[in-house]
């Protein structure tokens, strides 16, 4: 596997995606600087993907930079630690980085200047762990993947245990435009996200490595490539440029040339993808014994002065990292924090960035290039663009009719939301938007579903009740009477007796 | 005459035999009320509540059925049953059919004196209280039917809509083109 290459056909075979402007530059050629303590920080409860932390501190508490804040619950969450030592001043609503703008639970800090640790485990020699113990460290780390879905990183190694994986990919790719925070870190902590990569390895008992970075960061792949060169088992690949290359299934297919099935995942067909930032972590984690409390963040887009990526803070507002890029040069006509095309578009500089968050963009109206939608002209761009090969127009038809079941019948449940549709869309129908919808509108049904069949669950469990209520009340008054029957026949029948010895 | 003697025997026979062979069948095969009812009884609520204007959830199914009412007209169903129920009688929805947002029981703790009564009405035991204990809703159990509000003696129940949370915020429908 040393030297992978991607095969000729597969890449003329290849027709879906788009090739956006990348704006990677000027933060792509300058180095990671430290975005600093801001006065605040709010800690998101819901940073990563699946059931939101529960709280341990209490307000008023100090805690150290690395300490457990509040702890995952269930099995699909993560660990929320304290990014530097400082007071908790309240645990509640504050602002959060969601679509609806509407507030979420987070632990406000405020920093006390000195960041102090709380106290670390290092490990010398993390490789010589048990890959249960790997994965246990890295849950108790926090570690999400960093790529923008914040899906936790243990249990993407458990499930790896479990099904038999021969190959891990970490995904370079980067393929967002205006984001370089991968880029930037493949090429100043390659040693840490190639050892990192080794220790996922470990942890998931897979036999090959692929790093798959887009051909449009040469640097990267360099670095990266001698940060390997000592590891057989590990090989970096360079791979065409074109959005969504970054997604799961489509860096899958270029690599290996196979797909997951649909509905499944990757380790269906042996394989698992993390991203880079995630083995840097990782390595971070078990080598050093710290806790996820900081990552690489662009601060890009049009309105910002000097775009530059950052070392942040976990829980560090916008308006701070946008002054440290030497603030807006103009009103932004949209702020969203991660991609331009995934990322979530956000109201104002008060939210904070989470694990998950790669980037910070002020976009102007130019940027954003928003027009009135005119009817759909059936061109088929969108169709040709899709990276999983659905009718993103006749899904949107259905969906615009209320068919929402008819949109998943043809395929909206694969959607992966990337906004390649909308994006070549000469009508500039926002088809993403219309997914984005449907999905939620399906989920919302579902939720409202069961929670309908609980509450007809509990009305008949109490019918019941009553019912059995009743007939033992009525049981009841039933032996009693019995019983009064009885004892009036007996007082009845003992009084004859007495009369007939009276008269005897 | 003969012939004609045949023919009218004939033909008396062939239909006391299918006669008999129906009104047999009649009695086998006979339905009991419409099948639809019971199955879109079982997918109400259950909560016998009277908001639709019917007797109960049965009422309910039975006007339903019949095409008296829409499959909308059940509120603590909401859009999901009124879905659920057109899809299976075959009947479309309009999309402005199911524009209120699902409420449910709120009580204002000052006013509530504790007598029970709605406690002991709640059809899903949604409400939680005792004797001169403050009663609290579970939310989650709420179908909105609003009895508990009607028997409450101190007006301290209303009917509020859920306040949306970025948990069950869903993106809105974006404007059709022109």
């Amino acid at each position: 596997m040393a030297h992978v290459v991607i095969p000729p056909i597969r890449r003329l075979l290849t027709r879906w995606g788009i090739h956006p402007d990348s704006h990677k530059f000027p933060a792509a050629g300058l180095d990671i600087v430290d975005a600093g303590l801001p006065p605040l920080l709010v800690l998101p409860l819901s940073q990563q993907a699946g059931a939101p932390a529960r709280a341990v501190v209490k307000v008023g508490d100090h805690v150290l930079r690395g300490q457990l804040v509040a702890e995952a619950v269930g099995h699909v969450s993560a660990h929320v630690h304290a990014s530097t030592s400082g007071t908790v001043l309240a645990i509640g609503d504050a602002p959060m980085p969601h679509p609806s703008g509407l507030p979420g639970q987070g632990i406000t800090l405020r920093p006390d200047g000195l960041d102090r640790w709380a106290p670390r485990e290092v490990e010398p020699y993390p490789i010589n762990l048990a890959p249960e113990e790997i994965a246990r460290r890295v849950a108790a780390a926090g570690v999400v993947g960093m790529g923008g879905a914040a899906f936790p990183a243990a249990v993407k190694l458990a499930l790896g245990q479990r099904s038999g994986i021969h190959t891990v990919i970490l995904n370079g790719s980067e393929c967002e435009p205006y984001l370089s925070c991968d880029d930037r870190l493949m090429q100043e902590c390659a040693g840490d996200i190639i050892e990192g990569a080794r220790l996922l390895l470990r942890a998931t008992g897979a036999q090959h490595l692929l790093v798959g970075i887009e051909d449009n960061k040469p640097d990267a792949i360099d670095a990266m490539k001698v940060a390997a060169h000592p590891y057989p088992e590990i090989s970096v690949v360079r791979i065409p440029s074109r959005y969504p290359m970054g997604a799961e299934r489509q860096l899958i297919h270029t690599l290996l040339g196979v797909e997951p099935p649909a509905g499944g995942r990757a380790a269906d067909v042996g394989v698992v993808v993390h991203n880079v930032g995630t083995a840097a972590a990782v390595w971070r984690a078990l080598r050093h014994g710290e806790a996820l409390t900081e990552r690489v963040i662009t601060v890009a887009g049009g309105a910002v002065a000097a775009p530059r990526n950052m070392r942040v803070r976990v829980g560090t507002p916008l308006s701070w990292l946008v002054e440290r890029a030497g603030g807006l040069t103009r009103e932004p006509a949209r702020l969203v924090v991660g991609g331009p095309m995934m990322g979530v578009a956000v109201p104002d500089l008060d939210v904070p960035v989470g694990k998950g968050a790669s980037g910070v963009l002020a976009l102007t109206a130019a940027e954003v290039g928003e027009r009135e939608p005119s009817a759909c002209i059936r061109c088929g761009s969108c169709v040709v663009a899709c990276p999983v090969g659905l009718m993103p127009l006749e899904m949107a038809n259905r969906i615009n009719a209320g068919e929402l079941g008819q949109a998943e019948d043809i395929g909206l449940r694969d959607c992966l939301t990337c906004g390649a549709c909308g994006y070549v869309c000469p009508s500039r129908i926002p088809l993403v938007q219309y997914f984005a919808h449907a999905r939620g509108e399906l989920m919302a049904r579902e939720r409202e579903r069961k929670r309908l069949d609980e509450v007809r669950e509990l009305t008949e469990a109490r019918a019941a009740r009553h019912e059995r209520e009743a007939r033992e009340k009525a049981e009841m008054h039933a032996r009693r009477k019995a019983e009064r029957a009885a004892a009036q026949a007996a007082e009845a029948a003992a009084k004859a007796a007495a009369t007939q010895e009276e008269s005897a | 005459m003969e012939q004609m003697i045949t023919a009218v025997m004939s033909l008396a026979a062939i239909g006391s035999g299918l006669g008999v062979v129906l009104g047999v069948a009649a009695r086998r095969f006979a339905v009991e009320g419409d099948s639809r009812v019971e199955e879109i009884v079982a997918m109400l609520p259950a909560a016998n509540c009277g908001q639709c204007g019917f007797p109960g959830c049965e009422g309910a199914a039975q006007a339903i059925v019949e095409g008296e009412a829409s499959p909308t007209c059940c509120p603590p169903g909401g859009k999901v049953v009124a879905l659920a129920i057109a899809g299976h009688l075959g009947i479309t929805l309009g999309d402005d059919d199911m524009e209120e947002a699902p409420k449910i029981a709120v009580i204002e703790d000052a006013i509530c004196i504790g007598c029970t009564k709605c406690y002991r009405l709640c059809p899903s035991d949604a409400i939680v209280g005792a004797m001169k204990q403050l009663h609290g809703v579970f939310a989650e159990a709420c179908t909105g039917c609003n009895q508990c509000a009607e028997k409450c003696p101190t007006g301290a129940i209303t009917m509020q809509e859920l306040p949306a949370t970025a948990g069950t915020w869903v993106m809105p429908k974006p404007p059709m083109a022109a």
